[in-house]
């Protein structure tokens, strides 16, 4: 964040720039979402928030009401790395979890 | 039946009889021929570069429904997002974009689902070594005491046990625990339907003690 970017003077729209136009920016964050399951206890999810992400009890508790009642909640954001890692974390605790671009 | 409690000094007890036990051995046990062996050790002598490709996972999500849910892809829509035909999470989204989602999953799983496998084998072989430690009194009964990583452990594989059993019970909303529990007693999934239920005692008692 907070770089300059050094736009070119021209850019020259070629048919392949044209299609892969449609992939995201490098620098638009990534994110993790945990998808609603109805096997997973509520006590459980908390208790993963807290361990996993060490985030206080109340915003555990209320990431875990989201994913609940909304059916998924963003619980972190950061690089696709670091969001990979988070994903995989979360697969190893048994939560289904999926990462993507966030496009606002 | 008994719950989780805090011990003394740290970490869970609980008080199993016999019928307790050999129940979560077995399941234990299935559950650790459902995740299936880890990969081989290499030779001492193997061309290096061939045991780095060896250790990469698949690339593809399992077939079996219930192994699909403990390792399920990474990118894509979710749970629910399937297309017609009932495959493919991507499905839903535009053809290019969907294939970009599954060769990005299926990268991921290469690079992820052995180690992900390893230790959910090593959660439920844990549970099947506590268990086997356990001395039973005279009336069959013993006391579990789990100290140090054993509570995550068992806490690990409690949870996939109940995955697990609701892939093969097919319970895929959030009010249909409810009407299994409702199951008349001659239903021949009511047994698998107590395991769920007791799992998840088991398992909240457990949360309770950390």
């Amino acid at each position: 964040m907070g770089q300059v970017s050094v736009a070119p003077i021209e850019i020259e729209r070629t048919e392949s720039a044209e299609e892969t136009s449609a992939v995201p920016e490098p620098d638009v964050p990534w994110v993790t979402l945990v998808h609603n399951d109805p096997v997973n206890l509520m006590s459980y999810v908390t208790y993963v928030f807290q361990a996993y992400f060490g985030y206080p009890k109340d915003k555990a508790n209320r990431l875990m009401l989201d994913v609940h009642h909304k059916g998924r909640a963003v619980v972190s954001s950061g690089t696709r790395e670091e969001m990979e890692r988070d994903v995989q974390a979360m697969h190893g605790y048994g939560l289904w979890a999926t990462l993507s671009q966030d496009r606002g | 039946m008994g719950t989780f409690e805090s011990r003394e000094g740290g970490g869970a007890a609980i008080a199993l009889d016999d019928i307790e036990i050999s129940i979560l051995r077995s399941l234990a046990v299935q559950l650790l021929e459902l995740i299936g062996p880890g990969e081989p050790e290499p030779a001492e002598d193997a061309d290096p570069l061939a045991v780095l490709f060896a250790s990469d996972g698949p690339t593809e999500p399992p077939s079996d429904p219930a192994l699909a849910r403990l390792f399920p892809d990474a990118y894509g829509a979710g749970p629910g997002a399937q297309d017609d035909l009932g495959n493919g999470l991507a499905g839903g989204l535009p053809g290019p974009e969907a294939q970009e989602l599954r060769a990005r999953s299926a990268e991921f799983r290469r690079f992820t689902e052995n180690d992900l496998r390893t230790r959910k084998r090593e959660d439920a072989l844990a549970v099947v070594h506590s268990l086997n430690g356990l001395t039973p009194a005279g009336d069959g009964a013993a006391v579990l005491e789990l100290t140090g990583e054993l509570p995550l452990r068992w806490l690990g594989a409690l949870n996939d046990l109940r995955l697990t059993i609701a892939a093969r019970l097919e319970i895929t909303e959030d009010d249909e625990g409810a009407r299994l529990f409702r199951l008349p007693d001659d239903d021949p999934r009511k047994p698998m339907v107590m395991a769920y239920l007791w799992l998840g005692g088991l398992q909240e008692s457990l949360i309770e003690t950390l």
